[in-house]
């Protein structure tokens, strides 16, 4: 039974009792607790159940590398579930649940995996799925849905905000003990700008909870003083609760800073996500002791011996009343001093080691501790919490020859050195063998820019394990005297990865290696068994690493056990690619403040607030929003696109065009540099004239289409689609500066600087005489040409151009008349039954004519053959962009998909991106198309559906029906017929 | 997140405010030229573990083009040059046969 002790706690400040709610049930605990210490301060060991065979799991570490006690915490917006017990700060009115049990945390139904888990074995997910699939759908499915997953998922947004900082450094220093102390104050010393940064509270590390001597004084005085020369420091700014997350290319860092989770204030941002450009990162982040394999180490009250420390000493709270401990090193002696020091008792001491004769052994042992040498734990006992243990040779295959009463066990596996933030960014490492660890290669750092190491390693993280060993790395690390601290001799590690050596299947089968996962040693065996003998496929055969924890405590154990099957040595085996963030991050810090409608700019076109006004439904084209339609009261969306649509053929619309790319090209090349960007001749193009214009790129697909416009001998402009006038402006960029920079020719985009408004309909002269200032007439202004010119006092450029099959101008004006403009021609057009229309009506009119749109009849896979374009494809070049492609074989076979018009035999619309049904299946047993619809509408003006499509043979097949899917209903008999479904002869816009 | 120097406005700035342009130095071949010449210069790339011309264009920034010489493993950056040559100048061949940036 764990328990708070009556005194001690180094973290905790007795006199301010903290409430919080575990699963309902009021508990208490102290300022400065973790959720961790405090549940366990409140006898609650057992704090959540494990993934796959729900067993009951407590506290193993006292961390972020904690794998066990995943909480859900807090409610409704503010609800999160995996969050690590073990780094949770306890605040008043903290709600807490645990995790994967169902349906409670004392009795849980999935259990029965635990007791069936030998048909649970690695690769279960895999091979499920090859079971047959009434299985998986009935038996499988279901139960795996009910019974996994990592907590459950938050119902409501998030209410909490995020920011950014970013920060400049000289010297980033990860970690605030006393390794990054050294550093930190080294490097303030030459004068550079240190950034510093911890993910607790408090800094100082293990030194303060262990206890050394530091330059003469004891560790916590050191570190005081240490911290506040920094904070003295102008030149060094110190972040407490700030995580190093990641380690990007040439010195880029991602912190985590937490604002509010430790505090029951939540008002302000809860993260400030720290993106730092550091010339170089010093890692001090310390060692994570690594758990013991042995059968039962799952079991709650087994422990690592450093967190059984820092409950004791950090938080005052005892894991039990009886310890044994078992180990490989000198570290877990410490343990059994501080458990003795409470007050607690240590029944017995197991050390694989033969012989050890180090100065805290001989303490330990002077203090009357039974000392077993050359012994291991055979068993836990216990379910819900440890019994007692059954002893045997560690050289052996598990013969009891003892049985100990105890309530809790503390291993300790040895220290593997946090080596993520080096690895990040390809640092290398090196196995010690003397040490059994891997650490960073300081001869293969992650390099940056100047081809330089960027990262280096301080203390513990650099594999140093002793005081004096982590003082000398940090100071040999940036270039400093090393604070001094008595030498202290201790005896070497005895690597252990199967407790005992001999252990046979039975054992094997109850040695936990990756406790989220409920990966066994057992399971790593079968994978290498099976054939999975990369370290990467049996980590994701076995799932061994993965989940929240990324395997902080299991890689090494496994990886070990891995190459031992494999008879391979453990740097032949190699680790797995540590990938950032060290622990996982919120999304929504990532995001910062980009959510909602923040998250991007949005481009407004200067007649947006009359269509606001006015009832537009807006749709999103691009960063823009463009009005869909204008529903009037009572109207549904489609009936108000009907009405545009009928009004504008039969009276006058008025449309924003203004998102529309407009890019003036100018120069004594132009004309040459649009002969190659279009497929058509521009050059020969005349001054006051327009014409269509078609761009590829090399591979021969059509990228965008528009009117370009003759200026003066000089200049042209050209028109492109919404979506496409920046990239279409870049691509012009990209061939003038990149291959044609000798041609004297320049690209203004000037989308934003005019309002463009389309008048349409049979009135659309009327009202633009009505304005009046200049000669609209159709012999002033044919199709296809354009004028300067005044309308109703305006300076305007019209474009006599048609998107709709109608009579139509385009008015160009610069943005800042662009309303007034707007608001003049709707006052004029009362008289012609003028109406707004929107992208849907326009959309409509266009495939009324058959005219394409990009996006819609092009997907990056169509030429311009394909569409019946060739009319808009020069003979005469010797080249344009995509002429090459578009010589390819593929283009001319006699069945390409080419575009035709459909109408449905019934009169209603087909299903859009709807499949043209072939003959037949092919190899794969599919049903073979023929060919697929690219835009369907119901057509207002013919009350019919009509649709455009390519077909496999198109043009050639007129008249010919053909079948189209239907999701969920029969095929839709269609007719291939034209594209032009409205006046075929044009003669609407010939006025 | 690489820090690239802009020859064109001379700023050193981050990867988000570069969009990445493949491949330098590649050969334009259009109507003329046979499969396997278009096939090249359209789909086949060196790929490089190792020394890499790359184009990038300054497109948060200035809006011009430039190229680098960057170790894709390493992430070395031996130096950037303007985009209007055809191939990589001296000065950055030098830093290359070096190992680093002169
Ligand atoms: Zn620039």
């Amino acid at each position: 039974m764990s328990r708070r002790l009556k005194t001690g706690g180094r973290l905790i400040d007795r006199d301010r009792p903290v409430e919080f709610t575990f699963d309902g049930k009021a508990l208490r605990g102290y300022a400065g607790d973790t959720l961790a210490s405090a549940l366990l301060a409140n006898g609650q060991r057992v704090m959540g159940r494990s993934f796959k065979y729900h067993r009951p799991r407590s506290v193993v570490a006292a961390g972020p590398e904690e794998p066990n006690a995943l909480m859900e915490i807090g409610t409704g917006a503010r609800f999160e579930p995996n969050q690590r017990a073990t780094v949770q700060p306890l605040w008043e009115g903290l709600s807490a649940r645990s995790q994967n049990a169902w349906p409670s945390l004392a009795f849980d139904v999935g259990r029965v995996n635990d007791l069936a888990s030998r048909f649970l074995p690695a690769g279960f997910y895999y091979k499920t799925f090859m079971a047959p699939r009434p299985a998986w759908k009935h038996v499988f499915e279901p139960f795996i849905r009910k019974a996994a997953g990592l907590g459950s998922a938050p119902t409501e947004a998030d209410a909490d905000r995020y920011e950014f900082k970013y920060a400049f450094c000289d010297t980033l220093v990860v970690g605030g003990g006393i390794a990054g102390l050294t550093a930190a104050l080294a490097a303030m010393r030459a004068g550079e700008r240190v950034i510093l940064v911890e993910s607790r509270a408090t800094l100082g590390g293990r030194a303060a909870t262990d206890g050394a001597e530091i330059d003469g004084k004891a560790a916590e005085d050191w570190i005081k003083n240490a911290v506040e020369a920094l904070e003295k420091s102008e030149s060094v700014t110190l972040v407490a609760r700030c995580e190093g997350s990641g380690v990007y290319d040439h010195g880029y860092v991602i912190c985590t800073e937490d604002l509010t989770g430790f505090k029951a204030d939540k008002s302000g941002p809860r993260e400030r996500v720290w993106r730092i450009r550091a010339g170089r990162v010093i890692a001090a982040t310390g060692a994570i002791e690594r758990p013991l394999s042995f059968a039962g180490n799952d079991i709650p009250g087994v422990m690592l011996a450093s967190a059984v420390r820092d409950y004791l000493l950090d938080y005052g709270v005892s894991p039990g009343e009886r310890t044994v401990i078992v180990t490989n090193n000198d570290d877990a002696y410490r343990t059994a001093k501080a458990l003795l020091e409470a007050g607690l008792r240590v029944p017995a001491i197991l050390d694989v080691r033969p012989e050890v004769n180090s100065p805290i052994v001989r303490d330990i042992k002077d203090l009357g501790v039974k000392v077993h040498m050359g012994r291991g734990i055979a068993r836990v006992h216990g379910n819900d919490a440890v019994t007692g243990v059954s002893v045997c040779l560690q050289a052996g295959d598990g013969a009891v020859m003892q049985e100990i009463r105890c309530d809790a066990v503390a291993m300790s596996g040895g220290w593997s050195p946090v080596v993520h933030l080096w690895s990040h960014c390809g640092g290398k490492l090196l196995w010690d063998a003397e040490r059994a660890m891997f650490r960073p290669d300081p001869a293969r750092p992650p390099t940056g820019a100047d081809g330089e190491g960027f990262v280096k390693t301080a203390g513990a993280a650099s594999g140093a394990l002793t005081t004096a060993e982590v003082l000398a790395d940090a100071a040999e690390t940036v270039g400093g005297d090393a604070p001094s601290t008595a030498v202290v001799e201790e005896a070497p590690i005895r690597p252990v990865w199967v407790m005992p050596e001999g252990a046979g299947p039975k054992l094997r089968a109850k040695m936990w290696l990756d406790y989220q996962n409920d990966v066994k040693v057992s399971d790593v065996r079968l994978a290498a068994q099976e054939g999975f003998e990369s370290v990467e496929h049996a980590k994701r055969y076995t799932t061994l690493g993965m989940a929240t924890d990324q395997g902080k405590l299991s890689n090494i154990n496994g990886l070990a056990v891995l190459a031992d099957r494999l008879d391979r040595t453990i740097p032949e085996v190699g680790t797995t690619t540590f990938r950032p963030p060290y622990t996982p991050t919120t999304i929504g810090a990532l995001a910062g403040e980009a959510r909602g409608e923040t998250f991007q700019p949005l481009r407004r076109t200067p007649m947006h607030d009359w269509a606001e006004t006015h009832g537009a439904y807006w749709e999103p084209v691009g960063h823009w929003r463009r009005a869909y339609c204008f529903p009037r009261a009572g109207e549904s969306h489609a009936d108000a696109v009907s009405r545009e649509v009928k009004n504008t053929r039969e009276h006058l619309g008025m449309l924003d065009a203004s998102t529309l790319g407009k890019l003036l090209v100018r120069g004594p090349d132009a004309g040459r540099f649009l002969d190659m960007l279009y497929t058509n001749m521009m050059s020969t193009l005349k001054p006051g004239r327009c014409r269509y214009g078609l761009m590829c790129d090399e591979n021969g697909f059509l990228i965008d289409d528009g009117v370009v416009a003759r200026i003066d001998e000089q200049t042209w402009l050209c028109h492109t689609t919404t979506g496409g006038a920046d990239r279409i402006h870049g691509w012009m960029e990209d061939w003038l500066q990149c291959e044609w920079w000798d041609w004297k020719v320049h690209v203004v985009n000037l989308t934003e600087q005019f309002a463009q408004i389309a008048v349409v309909g049979p009135n659309a002269r009327r009202v633009l005489e009505k304005l009046g200032g200049m000669d609209v007439s159709a012999e002033a202004l044919p199709f296809m040409a354009w004028a300067d010119g005044t309308l109703g006092g305006v300076d305007v450029r019209l474009y006599r151009i048609s998107f709709s099959g109608e009579l139509s101008y385009e008015i160009a004006v610069p943005a800042s008349r662009g309303a007034a403009l707007w608001s003049a021609l709707m006052e004029a057009g009362a008289d012609f039954d003028v109406m707004p229309y929107g992208t849907e009506a326009l959309h409509i009119m266009r495939a009324e004519k058959g005219f394409i749109m990009i996006g819609d009849e092009t997907d990056g896979t169509v030429v311009p053959q394909d569409l019946g374009l060739d009319w808009a494809i020069s003979k005469k070049k010797d080249d344009y962009l995509g002429k090459r492609g578009q010589m390819r074989s593929e283009f001319h076979k006699p069945d390409r998909w080419k575009l035709v018009g459909l109408e449905t035999l019934d009169g209603t619309a087909l299903e859009d991106g709807a499949y043209a049904i072939g003959e037949g299946t092919n190899a794969n047993g599919q049903t073979v198309v023929q060919g697929r619809v690219t835009s369907t509408y119901h057509s207002p003006t013919l009350d019919r559906g009509i649709a455009m499509g390519l077909v496999a043979r198109g043009p050639e097949r007129m008249g010919e029906v053909i079948r189209f899917t239907r999701i969920g209903q029969e095929p839709q008999e269609a007719r291939i017929v034209s594209p032009v479904f409205f006046d075929p002869e044009g003669e609407k816009a010939n006025v | 997140m690489l820090l690239l120097t802009c020859p064109n406005c001379g700023l050193t700035v981050e990867e988000t405010e570069l969009a990445p342009g493949g491949e330098a130095h590649l050969t334009r071949f259009g109507p003329a030229s046979g499969d396997a010449e278009f096939e090249a210069y359209l789909f086949l790339r060196d790929n490089a573990k190792g020394v890499h011309f790359e184009r990038w264009c300054h497109a948060y920034g200035c809006g011009k083009w430039f190229l680098a010489a960057r170790d894709t493993a390493t992430l070395q950056v031996f130096g950037t040059y303007s985009a209007q040559t055809k191939e990589p100048p001296a000065e950055i061949l030098e830093s290359i046969a070096k190992g680093r940036a002169t």
